[in-house]
């Protein structure tokens, strides 16, 4: 089993501000499912925004590998084409653009890093149609601007849509599950169920248990101010879903 | 740590830095100049270079007169410099190029040949450029005119305006300054005194023109002005699509071209004008460019008339420019679609004038603002309903865009209406690009170049639909390349 991530020490403050990564330490290999769980403010969208290179955050110490290479010397773009996948909690509203364009903007993008060749309008319009199917989306949504009145979850299922047009080594999942009901929340989890493969892993981020009831992890980490506090099989959702973040963190 | 390094490729939206005019280039060529400055001898010696009747040294002399007595605008929300009128070139010509006057029949310089293939305007008719027919204007003189034979003989005339003052006096008498007369304003007055060129078209009844014509307008002296006009004349039920596109070289100083161009649309003809502006618009900290203070105007003046104007601006140092249509025939249509875009420290205040005069008129205005940098943007425009135009209609649309926070977008909007059975309507929106934006993205792979020239091109697809197919596709890649380095 490949490496695929491999977090070690890591600190990261706001860019003007207060450390909120104190250290943390953490592993991803080819074919599994981990979930970092944790109370609000413990770090969890920190975590995934320096992962994807989100400027308003500075690493002051640690290092990432990702793929044998040094990630935080990456763009976040490079980041994209070396196979890391943000499912956003706010999905953003890009007016004017459409979902085809700007899919085929970031798939041919993708390719030309792997140099290859731009895909075709048949062969697009046929990968669209492919994995719109997986999230349930209806075709009209290809020729909407991207997110623009969406609901939340459609929203969430965009992202999961576009997480399977790119196919990415590592998709970090952050709070997929907010703002969305048990339908949607079934449809976003069997979408990243169908799209999990030996090669490949993911990262879930969640303040709640119940989307690991759609997408069973294979380990689970406690995140509590800046570090990783716990870490365990897929049992300990229910201890947190039972016993609440309180008896976790009094039990440090 | 590495971080260091990526934060300084990972720059923030507000970096601005130059992006590359690749029409910047200076043709080197022996030019013939007059002395510099404006006065009475040297408008004569302007006319009498083109060997002018007397009427229109008239026109010029008239013209210069009550420029004397007028004062520059200053309402424009622009911040414009003083320019010293003695202190310009009024006429520059190639040296070698006496007999531009005689068109087609002699051949062209090569060296000029090679500067409008560079700047992608094929004059050899060879090239067929999609069936586009081009009158190149080159500083003070319009140095060739492309497909005049084959347009002939539908009875197209389309020529420079020397040649067409010369084999057509009649016609350029008749509708010269019928629509903009030259005290209509301080630019139109000045042009009016000093023009050295431009295009002349003039498409016969009921003919449709067959081919796209076009000005091609390129600045290339150093210290001059350039000042050119172009009169359109449609006749009854007759069709033309009219495109002009400018460029100029790279310089420190500014430099000043003020047009004029006159429409005229017959009962039951259509003209189509499409603007693709892009002159110097001066370097990342401001300096140099050029001052664009253009009078476009046209009178769809039958019935059932109809005027459509379609630009992209995204040149020049500071525009001034407010492309307007009359709408006196009863049932005539008019519509304005424009993209004005501006980075670094660019100025433009533009728009459109809708007058509604005759009954059942219709106009549209759909304006598109784009600013980046610390540029200032602001769209003008006035719908006007005179009493006698029953059920005139408008709906105006103007949207401003803005990338970074050090920029301006502004809106004056008049409506000023006289009947009451008018319907106007009035629709405005301003949005920005906004780091979530560009990060999410880039998250997907699209570097924040290319997801500004996405989020640009969808904004604007509207006014670039409106625009001729070869024109367009240029367009779309100046969007881009205009604000080349707006973003990190």
């Amino acid at each position: 089993m490949g490496k695929i991530l491999e977090i070690k020490n890591l600190h990261a403050k706001l860019k003007e501000g207060r450390e909120i990564l104190k250290g943390i330490d953490l592993t991803i290999n080819e074919g599994e499912v981990h979930a970092i769980m944790g109370p609000n403010g413990a770090g969890k969208s920190t975590l995934s925004a320096v992962l994807a290179g989100r400027d308003t955050f500075e690493v002051t110490e640690g290092e990432v590998t990702f793929m044998g290479e040094n990630l935080l010397e990456m763009l976040p773009e490079q980041r994209s084409w070396a196979g890391i996948f943000l499912g956003f909690q706010y999905p953003v509203e890009i007016p004017g653009v459409s979902n085809t364009n700007f899919m085929k903007a970031a798939v041919n993008e993708h390719r030309k890093a792997k140099g290859l060749p731009e895909l075709s309008a048949a062969e697009f319009i046929r990968m669209m149609k492919e994995k719109m199917a997986i999230v349930q989306m209806n075709q009209s949504f290809s020729s909407r601007g991207v997110n623009v009145g969406f609901s939340g979850g459609e929203k969430k299922r965009n992202e999961i849509f576009q997480m399977a047009m790119l196919s990415p080594k590592l998709a970090i999942l952050d709070e997929t599950d907010s703002g969305l009901d048990v339908d949607a929340l079934r449809i976003v989890g069997n979408g990243v169920t169908q799209l999990k493969t030996p090669q490949n892993a993911s990262l879930v981020i969640t303040h709640y248990q119940r989307l690991l009831d759609y997408i069973v992890p294979d380990i689970i980490h406690i995140l509590y101010d800046g570090r990783i506090v716990r870490t365990s099989g897929a049992e300990l959702a229910r201890e947190v879903e039972d016993k609440g973040y309180d008896w976790i963190i009094k039990s440090l | 740590m590495k971080q260091e390094e990526l934060k300084k490729t990972n720059r923030s939206i507000e970096e601005i830095y130059a992006s590359d005019y690749k029409e910047g280039f200076v043709t080197d060529i022996e030019q013939e100049f007059i002395p510099k400055g404006l006065n009475e001898d040297i408008i004569r010696l302007i006319s009498s270079k083109k060997e002018e009747p007397q009427w229109l040294l008239d026109f010029r002399l008239e013209a210069f007169h009550k420029w004397q007595k007028m004062t520059m605008p200053s309402w424009g929300h622009l911040d414009i410099p003083a320019i010293d009128y003695n202190d310009i070139i009024y006429y520059a010509a190639p040296a070698a190029k006496k007999q531009a006057a005689e068109g087609e029949k002699k051949e062209i310089d090569p060296e000029l040949a090679r500067t409008f293939d560079k700047l992608g305007i094929p004059l050899h008719e060879r090239d067929i450029l999609a069936g586009v027919a081009v009158d190149a204007v080159f500083d003070s003189v319009s140095v060739k005119t492309t497909f005049r034979k084959n347009l002939s003989e539908k009875g197209i005339i389309f020529c420079s305006f020397s040649e067409a003052v010369k084999e057509y006096p009649e016609l350029v008498r008749k509708y010269l300054a019928s629509v903009v007369p030259s005290g209509d304003n301080f630019f139109s007055a000045l042009n009016s005194a000093v023009f050295s060129d431009g295009s002349f078209c003039y498409i016969p009844k009921g003919v449709k023109c067959p081919m796209e014509l076009s000005s091609y307008f390129r600045i290339n002296a150093k210290g001059i002005g350039q000042f050119e006009r172009t009169l359109i004349v449609a006749d009854e039920g007759s069709y033309v699509s009219y495109l002009e596109g400018c460029t100029a070289p790279q310089r420190d100083e500014n430099q000043l071209h003020a047009a004029v161009v006159e429409i005229v649309v017959e009962k039951d003809a259509t003209v189509k004008y499409s603007t693709v502006q892009n002159w110097y618009p001066g370097d990342k900290d401001g300096k140099g460019g050029i001052y664009n203070f253009v009078t476009k105007r046209g009178i769809c003046k039958g019935e059932n008339s109809k005027l459509f104007w379609a630009q992209v601006e995204s040149g020049s140092a500071i525009t001034w420019k407010y492309p307007s249509t009359i709408l006196k025939g009863d049932n005539a249509v008019s519509e304005f679609y424009s993209v004005a875009i501006t980075n670094n420290y660019q100025q433009a205040d533009t728009g459109t004038k809708m007058i509604h005069i005759g009954k059942n008129t219709r106009s549209r205005i759909v304006s598109k603002g784009i600013s980046a940098g610390r540029s200032q943007n602001s769209y003008r425009g006035l719908v006007k309903v005179l009493p006698n135009a029953e059920n005139a209609v408008n709906f105006s649309q103007c949207d401003s865009l803005l990338i970074g926070d050090k920029c301006g977008a502004h809106t004056f909007p008049y409506i000023d209406c006289a009947n009451s059975s008018a319907v106007l309507e009035h629709e405005a929106t301003t949005s920005k690009i906004s780091e979530d934006q560009l990060f999410y993205c880039r998250q997907r792979g699209i570097t924040a170049e290319d997801a500004v020239g996405l989020i640009v091109n969808g904004y604007a697809k509207e006014v670039l639909g409106k625009l001729p197919m070869e024109f367009a596709v240029e367009a779309q890649k100046l969007l881009s390349l205009s604000l080349e380095g707006s973003i990190g």
